[in-house]
């Protein structure tokens, strides 16, 4: 299965988003921000960073870069798309998941070994994982407090569209909420880092490389 | 040519921690008597010709697509050296 890895100016870990996926099983494909291209991969990575130096807001530049014209289309149509940290802010912008990303409560970056609860297991991303299991995987940002209004937020977790929640809450993010999904289960939006919790040998674990596994039972649409 | 201002401000129900930082330090300075601070955004877009409602029209929907995220941030758009605003996004929370 081959997983595009989508390199923004300002991008920083679409290296390791590709690793992760060698290491999963899956083939990576190098995707560039500036091609109206996908190069005929089954699922794409939007990997974290600083698109565009986050200037004007994070992801709000990257979200109208020529690429991401294709991966909206493909993800309507039901591929599936991870996008990790800035990734998400890059999908909430592009209005392919609800809410946004804004600073930080306590104003500092934060980087730290997270827990988090997986949510749901029924997206395209989290299947590989038990319902309600635990894992600890890397958190790294300064504006990665997730808001949306309540009506909103009421509506994710009464149709099960939170996917992973914080074990202590590291940045404010409303209701807990660390990742999020469509109504399809094929995008997700995760703040925290799966990608780089993929080897032993650096690193909170493996617990990541379950996002990166399931993607690759996942049926494309 | 003329200028057209769109002002960005986060929306009241949204915590503002760049404004809670300045208003933080205010006192420290020896300014007192501010009870709030909030940070926004200020875009000056120089037209080419006239500020027509159809040109105005156009930096509605720039507002709306780039400068703002409707989400978070309400905007508001006025002509520079009019008094009046020509425009605004305030969307219900």
């Amino acid at each position: 299965m081959k997983i595009g890895v989508v390199t923004f100016p300002g991008s920083l870990d679409d290296v390791d988003a590709a690793r992760a996926v060698r290491i999963a099983g899956g083939e990576p494909v190098a995707l560039w921000h500036g091609d109206h291209d996908l190069r005929g991969v089954d699922a794409v990575v939007l990997p974290g960073g600083f698109s565009y130096g986050d200037y004007l807001r994070c992801g709000a530049i990257a979200r109208f870069a020529p690429v991401m014209t294709e991966v909206v289309e493909a993800a309507q149509r039901g591929m599936p798309v991870l996008g990790i940290c800035n990734g998400f802010q890059i999908l909430c912008e592009s209005h392919l998941l609800p809410g946004a990303l804004i600073r930080n409560d306590h104003r500092k970056f934060g980087c730290l070994d997270q827990p988090l609860r997986i949510e749901n297991n029924t997206t395209a991303w989290t299947s590989s994982y038990d319902q309600g299991a635990e894992i600890t995987i890397v958190l790294k940002n300064g504006e990665g407090s997730y808001v949306a209004d309540a009506e909103t937020l009421d509506r994710l977790e009464g149709e099960g569209r939170v996917v992973a929640r914080y074990l202590g809450n590291p940045n404010g993010s409303q209701r807990d909420i660390a990742g999020v999904t469509n109504e399809r289960g094929n995008v997700v939006g995760l703040m925290p880092h799966p990608e780089h919790a993929v080897e032993d040998l650096c690193g909170p674990g493996t617990d990541g490389l379950g996002f990166f596994t399931s993607v690759l039972g996942a049926a494309v649409g | 040519m003329a200028r057209v201002v769109v002002d960005v401000m986060p929306k009241p129900e949204i915590l503002d921690p760049q404004g809670k930082a300045v208003h933080g330090a205010l006192p420290r300075l020896g300014f007192t008597g501010i009870s709030d601070v909030r940070q926004g955004k200020r875009f000056e877009l120089e037209i080419d010709g006239e500020v027509t409602e159809e040109r105005l029209a156009d930096v509605r929907r720039m507002a709306e697509t780039l400068l703002s995220n409707p989400v978070i941030e309400d905007f508001a758009v006025h002509v520079e050296g009019s008094d009046s605003t020509a425009g605004s996004g305030k969307h219900k929370a």
